[in-house]
């Protein structure tokens, strides 16, 4: 019991320390490397000083850097993200995209983690078949083509022509207005997740264990579903938790050949026009995320490896 | 015969089993027949190689992926070699169960002990609700006698010890009340104290439950504790088969001859050659500790303020069953374990507490050779490589004079110039594990290290790749530190040896009078496991033990 709280405790240790580390480092990024966020807000023509003073004064620019640093952090606790060059809040800007957002990477990760481990499972079992070799050149030649042609090809296919989806918006909700954008990103995930779970199923299948539930006499189907699929899936659940925590950030250009008002699409236009503030809020919501689903992983691994759970 | 196969429980007719394309296939079951009759045990013995472990595979129709087999094989009044897969799932579990050689990894991992014995529970009777599953679950446990059956139930295969492993596999593979047991090298993984209970709770299954067993074994003492009849086999055919009084006492194939010759057995040295004068010790270790473990948390304690030196010229033997410490005491000499506190000396210089280049200096002087040759030899690196690396790069042997030396090295140990430029994976088993011994004595050593150099060997290897130690040893006259849990090799090879338990020093002294006459009750226990291949001495012996017992 004590050895498991001293283990929490460390993991929790590693993540503030993670946690400030990596923040500092953005904060740092955005307002301290050359560039003037205030005096580009005037864009060509400049702002008189008296203007340009006041506006520092205002978003607390004109203090040394670790004031400010520790200030955002304060705030951070607090809920708040704080503010833009327009006035308005960083988390309400926020909080009506990321259900967009969210909605899109489950969706996309839900059609990898089925696709990608279901073709895994088959190429694994009917090893060196002629489907095993058709699944591994089709997830390597539509995995290698870059992902905005994708996007583009299938819009003028299955919306232009087939009429099957909408175009971009999201303005007929879930499932229509996401399926096609969300299939568009999970095919870049699906040759890693089949090749994994091919890999480390074949592994499992050759195993001794395997051979002796065969042995017992279990029904091939139980053999594979029950006693193969969970040791196997341990490095594929790993991935796809990770890749969760990408998604969630990762769909820049999705949201953008889509028209999907998203996170990402809020971060590519923040950066754009040079606010430093929401900048700095969506990667800090974003690297929070990659934090919990790191926890998450290991909490994984440990439901469904009784061996990690001892440590 | 053809009543025997009437009434057999098995009978394998004309058994062959081939890999490859047809024309330039290999055979490695070549038309192989026998029979197991009602409570009968049948040892099928062989070496590496002999096509034993495919035969039993082919009984279950479990060979592996490729494989053509032909013939016929009657079970539970089917043909399993003619039958479809639906009908031989049938025969598994149910007619015909199996235990494997490393009961840890035959387990499934991720699942509890609990959860895989109902799986096979429910096979064979599917209506038992929850509470009877539980009942039979646990029947069974208490059958293979182990204990706190209830906490097994909860716990996994990595929390259980490798003899409880075997006890919970042949639990399973009891589930079913099956007609026959295939038990294939059930107690090689395991050590001897530990093989002595499950050869127990094997014949106690024969004479409760009149189960016949296939036995696969290479082991000539586990055959002659628990064999009725014996199938000696060799590349893939039968060289002969008797009642296992008849192969130990008057084999008639010249192979069964040479393979029991080949075993060693305790005794078979007897006491004449004292050894070599104390000399100057090479060696010297005095209340070495070694424990592992983090900051936090308790620490284990490997090796536990053991004392001993070994003397120019002498081999010592370090034995003992798994955990006992004997591997981390080789590895902290090696620098490969971290010395906790204690002395070790290696020709004067001491490993704890001098710099770290007068440390790789001495430890220049000091030669290994592992358990496992193929993980021990760099797979890219042929035999060559292997040996002049460390002549080049320790040793600042000239270039000129290094291919001299690798000749002189191979020839020592054996292995013709023909293999110089092989891979690791080109060569045989006990070939590696001479070009092993060829690269520790490279820079010749004062002191060899030598884990378990011939356990992963077949006895007729290990017998010839022993000679060659001997022989060498004799004439280099290195000081070594033989690793082992096999007492006879011990015996055959040993001038004095170290009984290690949990980490302490059991016993020390003369090879004889610790194999002999052991005054510890631990070394006398482990004596006393090791079954002689032999079936009417080792029956004598299994009596006196439970007598000593009782």
């Amino acid at each position: 019991m004590n050895k498991a709280a001293i283990v929490v405790g460390r993991r929790l240790g590693e993540l503030i320390i993670v946690f400030l580390g990596v923040t500092l480092l953005i904060y740092l990024m955005v307002f301290a490397l050359p560039g003037d966020p205030i005096k580009a807000l005037g864009g060509d023509r400049p702002l008189t000083d008296s203007v340009v003073h006041a506006l520092r004064a205002k978003y607390h620019l004109d203090e040394p850097f670790f004031e400010q640093y520790l200030r955002y952090l304060w705030g951070l606790l607090h809920g708040d993200f704080g503010v833009d060059f327009n006035d308005e809040s960083v988390a309400s800007q926020m909080a009506s995209r990321w259900p967009v957002t969210i909605t899109l990477a489950l969706t996309a990760w839900v059609i990898e983690m089925i696709f990608g481990v279901g073709l895994g499972v088959i190429s694994a079992l009917r090893r060196g078949s002629f489907a095993d070799q058709a699944i591994l050149i089709f997830t390597i030649v539509i995995g290698g083509i870059p992902v905005f042609v994708i996007g583009v090809a299938s819009q003028l296919v299955f919306s232009v022509r087939l009429h099957w989806f909408p175009v971009a918006g999201i303005v007929y909700g879930w499932p229509k207005s996401y399926i096609l954008p969300a299939v568009v990103i999970a095919i870049f995930g699906l040759a890693a997740v089949s090749r994994l779970t091919r890999t480390s199923m074949i592994e499992t299948l050759g195993s001794d264990h395997i051979r002796a539930v065969r042995a017992r006499g279990l029904p091939p189907a139980r053999i594979v579903g029950v006693h193969a699929m969970r040791s196997s899936l341990i490095p594929t659940a790993t991935y796809l938790a990770t890749d969760l925590g990408y998604l969630m950030g990762g769909t820049v250009i999705i949201e953008g050949i889509f028209n999907i008002p998203g996170v990402g699409n809020l971060l590519f236009q923040a950066i754009r026009t040079h606010e430093g503030p929401t900048v700095v809020g969506v990667s800090t919501a974003l690297i929070l995320i990659f934090l919990v689903t790191s926890v998450l992983v290991d909490l994984l691994h440990a439901a469904l490896d009784p061996r990690v759970r001892r440590r | 015969m053809a009543d025997q196969s009437e009434a057999a429980v098995l009978a394998v007719e004309h058994l062959s089993v081939a890999f490859g394309d047809k024309g330039h296939e290999s055979v490695v079951v070549d038309d192989v027949s026998f029979a197991i009759g009602s409570a009968e045990v049948v040892a099928l013995v062989g070496e590496s190689g002999s096509g034993k472990s495919m035969t039993a595979m082919s009984v279950l129709g479990i060979t592996p992926f490729g494989s053509r087999v032909r013939g016929r094989i009657v079970v539970g009044g089917l043909d399993t070699v003619a039958a479809t897969e639906q009908q031989r799932r049938m025969i598994r579990g149910r007619v015909v169960s199996m235990i494997f050689q490393d009961p840890v990894a035959a387990l499934d991992p991720v699942y509890s002990i609990g959860f895989q014995m109902a799986e096979a529970v429910r096979r064979s009777s599917p209506d038992l609700d929850r509470a009877a599953v539980r009942a039979r679950c646990l029947d069974l446990l208490e059958s293979v006698e182990i204990p706190e059956p209830e906490r097994r139930l909860k716990q996994y295969p990595h929390e259980l010890s490798g003899g409880q492993c075997q006890r919970v596999m042949i639990a399973i593979a009891l589930a079913a009340d099956p007609d026959l047991l295939i038990a294939d090298e059930p107690t090689t993984a395991l050590d001897v104290t530990v093989q002595a209970e499950v050869l127990d709770v094997l014949r106690k299954l024969r004479r409760d439950r009149t189960t016949s067993i296939l036995l696969i074994t290479h082991d000539m003492g586990v055959v002659a504790d628990l064999a009725d009849r014996v199938v000696v086999m060799r590349n893939g055919k039968v060289e002969e088969e008797g009642t296992a009084t008849e192969i130990f006492g008057a084999p008639s194939a010249d192979y069964t001859r040479q393979l029991l010759d080949a075993v060693p057995r305790l005794g078979r040295r007897g006491q004449a050659d004292p050894g070599p004068e104390a000399d100057t010790p090479v060696l010297i270790m005095e209340d070495l500790v070694v424990e592992y473990g983090h900051r936090i948390g308790h620490k284990f304690r490997a090796v536990d303020e053991v004392s001993f030196s070994v003397g120019r010229g002498e081999i010592l033997g370090l034995v003992g069953e798994s955990g006992s410490g004997k591997t981390t005491i080789g590895k902290a000499i090696a620098g490969l374990a971290p010395i906790t506190s204690g002395v070790v000396t290696v020709d004067g210089v001491s490993l704890a507490d001098t710099s770290g280049a007068r440390r790789r200096a001495a430890r220049s002087k000091i030669g290994i050779v592992f358990q496992n040759p193929l993980l021990s030899l760099n797979p890219r690196y042929t035999v060559h490589r292997t040996i002049a690396e460390p002549l080049r790069l320790v040793a600042g042997v000239p270039a000129a004079e290094v291919d001299d030396r690798v000749t002189q090295l191979l020839s020592d140990v054996g292995l013709g110039e023909a293999w110089r430029f092989r891979y690791p994976h080109e060569l045989s088993g006990g070939q590696r594990q001479r070009a092993a011994i060829a690269r520790a004595l490279a820079l010749d050593p004062t002191l060899l290290i030598a884990d378990e150099p011939t356990s992963a060997l077949d006895v007729s290897v290990q017998a010839r790749v022993l000679d060659t130690f001997r022989e060498l040893q004799s004439r280099l006259g290195f000081a070594c530190l033989f690793i082992s849990h096999d007492l006879a090799v011990v015996d055959e090879l040993c001038d004095r040896v170290v009984v290690l338990h949990n980490g302490r020093v059991a016993e020390i002294g003369d090879r004889h009078q610790i194999l002999f006459t052991p005054q510890d009750p631990y070394t006398r226990r482990l004596i006393d496991a090791v079954p002689v291949p032999d079936p009417a001495e080792q029956a004598r012996r299994r009596e006196s033990v439970a007598a000593a017992r009782a």
